[in-house]
């Protein structure tokens, strides 16, 4: 028999985990079951939550996302759900990752220091990048270490001064005591800091927190804020960041980094502890590969009902069923959306993909232009239905969230978080609802 | 217009014909897994999920162990990196890689070579690894005379000298052997007939055709349920029986996991052809494989395909599937557990899902099975690893990072409101033990204390 549950969301990133929380929240007593393949996009992701950082010219940083989002087109995922969905689902956000994220006492966007120097118009921030804000006046010292070349301290601190950021800036470069090796991975820093692991620094044994505020505090000047990059710490962030500012006297922030990124994958855990809390049911490693329809369940209005879906796991194909299906695979990073030399298609439902038909014209010479690529993905209803080449849905019990959707450049607009979320929530409420119904 | 502005898979007349690929590379002689390389785009999500370079700074990662050595080993001059001995072969990287890159085959593939090639076949290092990997060589042995095989293994200067001698640490007591192991047991039982009968009776109780001949399973029981805990492979007998599986017990030795993960690669190939010929008779013979131990399910179901290509070697890698798995699966478990209950001492556990069950994508599975029954109340961990790994935790060198890798999971077991420990994998079992001295018990005799009346068997 198969394994059997009310909602199944298929995809494991922040749209699919936002998707599984909401509906368990719209109907507590639903089973509902999360299945993921490899891991997220979330593991390169900034941990930022975005809602729209730049209008539909390119207009910005935008002061309120809120007000932007209705001169977004109707295509939009954001014009799908609504502004009030979008907000809805923002507080929603704000209850799963309670103290670790801030930035909820304004709709403003606030401005974020990025590692390449530039600032970032964002709705939510982790609470380690809270003391950086860009529209704090207070001066700031960057402190990268040498062998992690993806934060140049000096570089970004210049970078930003440039920016204009109202206060002075300065970067300095250290070595990461107990690091040796050139190419020591992240979790390795991380992971010396969480366990204040004694290292040996100029001759003396003491553990990995003090050495590093040692190191640190002989380049410390004026400055009453230190930004590291965000290494400070993978299952005790918290802890790690508040020694550091005791031992140094000052505030300490993170500057989020690219792939691979700890900002994401602490995200990645809030939601996760959150799933288990909440009693979802995770499933992960493993790929959903087809799908069967309800023998005789075609509607006409509705298009056709899915019975379940096949999780292939290593060669045996076990049958999920639910009731409602919500899709949350991600876009052409996060393989939801695929390409090859005849078109882009969706792997799983094989779910219409609006694209020209001269392979051509998917994208413009202007690297920097409005690309078509980047739009890629499916057109849903206002349901988040997505829909047929007819505009009719594809199927009446499937909802689609997130980068799986089409009609937004997330990377263009700043938006990737929040369009996310918000779909994610509205799919995962719908779901749940027509359940109970 | 210029050449540069004109596509470059337009035939120049202008006609359409269909595009064809143009073989770049020949035709492989022996394992490439260079265009597994080539998938990798080097975003390190591998290197954020590998436990060991999160402890052990001599590691460079799955990344560079992966597609940046077998880069590297295009030149001829470039030796497998010796570092690829400090891998544990957890598999982690392999459910993390977003592009499927096969990480563990060329991680399995890199270490056989390097262990070929250029570890010395005289070296204290060669000989304790391969008593390690083939630790089912010396388990019968130790099992004609388990008591004093236990006694001597027991005693500390036992420990001491193989610690010195050999390099197997000190710090962990050896797994104590069964006096009666599960085939003798088995053989007592009166073996497939008795299964036969029992199965026929429990399938007329339940009121189905009691000449259903589709009810059979072959159970790979591995090494350490035969030698070490008969209890957990009785338990998944008399589960199945109950749920009226005539079982075979076929023939089989080692899966291979230690070999694999010590580079032993002939050693493995040689106890997985025996294994998958025996397998295969049995699916023949109508029925499916299933297996208590997670690594030895693992390994049948991806590391056969990925290293060797026997005949049958995909159908028994297809066919087999961890014990719970496929209860659930082919049965209402949910249902039959549905007002059940066990004894106190199943009371509550803090629950451990191996790396290797995680790979299958069985990381929830226990905790979803184990809520269907009254009174056990089971708290899962966390997803760290164990640390242990199989042999690795076991070699004097690796024992301070396979503690440290399992620290995560002991303040997890200590936090959890629960004073026994539960899992699927033997090591993990082991590590669990010896980092919290809590008692360990497998999933499966937790179901059996659910759904089986005492008494029905010996």
């Amino acid at each position: 028999m198969a394994i059997e549950d009310d909602v199944l969301v298929v995809g494991g990133g922040l749209a699919g985990a936002t998707a599984a929380l909401a509906a368990k929240d719209a109907d507590p007593d639903a089973r509902v079951r999360l299945v993921t393949y490899k891991q997220s996009t979330l593991r390169h992701a900034s941990g930022l939550i975005d809602v729209l950082g730049y209008g539909p010219d390119g207009d910005g940083p935008l002061v309120d996302p809120f007000d932007a989002l209705v001169n977004l087109p109707e295509s939009h995922p954001y014009r799908r759900v609504g502004v009030d969905a979008v907000r809805e689902a923002l507080s929603f956000f704000d209850g799963v990752a309670g103290d670790a994220y801030a930035g909820n006492h304004t709709d403003r966007n606030a401005l974020v220091p990025t590692a390449g120097g530039t600032v970032k118009p964002t709705a939510r921030y982790p609470a380690a990048t809270a003391a950086g804000l860009a529209s704090d006046e207070r001066d700031a010292l960057f402190v990268g270490f040498e062998t992690l070349p993806a934060f140049d301290a000096p570089r970004s601190a210049s970078h930003l001064e440039a920016a204009g950021v109202p206060f002075s800036t300065r970067g300095e470069t250290v070595s990461f005591p107990g690091i040796d090796r050139d190419d020591a991975k992240l979790v390795r820093y991380a992971h010396l800091l969480d366990e204040d692991e004694r290292v040996r620094t100029s001759g003396r044994r003491m553990g990995a927190r003090t050495a590093l505020a040692t190191a640190v505090d002989a380049r410390l000047g004026e400055e009453s804020r230190i930004g590291f990059p965000a290494v400070l710490g993978d299952e005790r962030p918290a802890e790690v960041r508040s020694y550091l500012a005791d031992a140094l006297g000052v505030d300490v922030f993170e500057v989020p980094t690219g792939p691979p990124s700890l900002a994401g994958m602490r995200l990645e855990d809030v939601l996760f502890d959150a799933l288990s809390d909440d009693g979802v049911r995770v499933t992960a490693g493993v790929p959903v590969i087809d799908y069967e329809l309800v023998a005789g369940g075609a509607s006409e209005s509705d298009g056709d009902r899915i019975d379940h879906v096949v999780v292939d796991r290593h060669g045996s194909e076990i049958p999920h069923r639910a009731d409602q299906y919500v899709l949350a695979t991600g876009g052409l990073v996060g393989k939801g959306v695929k390409s090859d030399r005849d078109g882009v298609f969706e792997p799983i439902f094989d779910c219409h993909v609006p694209q020209a038909d001269d392979r051509y014209d998917w994208f413009v010479d202007d690297v920097f232009g409005e690309q078509p690529y980047a739009r890629f993905g499916l057109e849903p209803d206002r349901d988040l239905r997505p829909l047929d080449p007819n505009g009719e849905p594809e199927f009446s019990n499937l909802r689609a969230a997130g980068a799986v959707l089409g009609g937004y450049d997330f990377a263009a607009e700043k938006s990737g978080a929040g369009v996310s979320i918000a779909t994610g929530y509205v799919a995962g409420t719908r779901a749940a609802e027509e359940v109970s119904r | 217009m210029s050449d540069a502005e004109r596509s470059i898979d337009d035939a120049p007349d202008g006609s359409t014909d269909e595009f064809e690929p143009i073989q770049v590379f020949p035709e492989a002689e022996e394992m490439d897994l260079r265009p597994g390389a080539d998938n990798c785009y080097k975003c390190s999500t591998c290197d954020t999920n590998c436990p060991v370079a999160a402890v052990d700074d001599e590691f460079p990662g799955p990344k560079f162990q992966g597609p940046e050595q077998w880069r590297l080993k295009r030149q001829d001059d470039r030796d497998v990196d010796e570092s690829v001995m400090k891998c544990s072969n957890c598999m982690r990287c392999d459910s993390a890689c977003p592009s499927s890159v096969p990480l563990s085959q060329m991680h399995n593939t890199a270490r056989g070579e390097y262990v070929d090639e250029r570890m010395s076949k005289r070296s204290r290092e060669y000989l304790r690894n391969r008593m390690l990997a083939n630790y089912r060589r010396l388990a019968p042995l130790a099992s004609t005379f388990p008591r004093t095989a236990n006694a001597v293994m027991g005693l500390s200067i036992t420990r001491w000298i193989g610690e010195k001698l050999l390099g197997v640490t000190s710090e962990r007591e050896f797994p104590e052997f069964a006096t009666e192991t599960f085939r003798e047991w088995w053989e007592t039982r009166g073996g497939n007939a008795a299964s036969k009968k029992r199965a026929r009776e429990a399938r007329a109780k339940r009121g189905g055709d009691a000449d259903d001949a589709e009810k059979r399973i072959a159970y790979f029981h591995g090494c350490y349920a035969n030698y070490n805990t008969p209890e957990v492979a009785k338990a998944l007998v008399r589960v199945y029986e109950h749920f009226g599986y005539e079982v075979l017990v076929p023939d089989q030795r080692c899966s291979g996991t230690p070999m694999f993960a010590n580079g032993m690669l002939d050693d493995a190939r040689r106890a997985a052809e025996t294994n998958v010929a025996e397998l295969a008779a049995a699916i023949e013979d109508g029925a499916d494989v299933v297996a208590s131990c997670s690594s030895c399910s693992m390994s049948i179901r991806q590391e056969y395909p990925e290293l060797f290509d026997f005949a049958d070697t995909e159908t028994v890698a297809e066919t087999t599937w961890d014990a719970v798995e496929y209860l659930r699966v082919h049965e209402d478990l949910e249902a039959e557990l549905a007002g059940t209950s066990v004894d106190d001492e199943f009371d509550s556990f803090a629950y451990h899902a191996p790396c290797h069950s995680r790979n299958q994508g069985l990381n929830g599975q226990t905790i979803e099975v184990m809520s269907a029954i009254d009174g056990v109340d089971v708290h899962d961990v966390g997803d760290s690893c164990s640390g242990i790994s199989g042999t690795y935790g076991w070699k004097a060198e690796n024992y301070e990072t396979s503690m440290k890798i399992g620290e995560e999971m002991f303040e997890h077991m200590a936090d959890a409101d629960a004073e026994a420990g539960l899992t699927e994998c033997p090591t993990c079992s082991m590590q669990m033990e010896h980092g919290t001295g809590y008692e360990i018990t497998h999933t499966l005799e937790v179901l059996e204390a659910a759904l089986v009346e005492t008494g029905t068997d010996e």
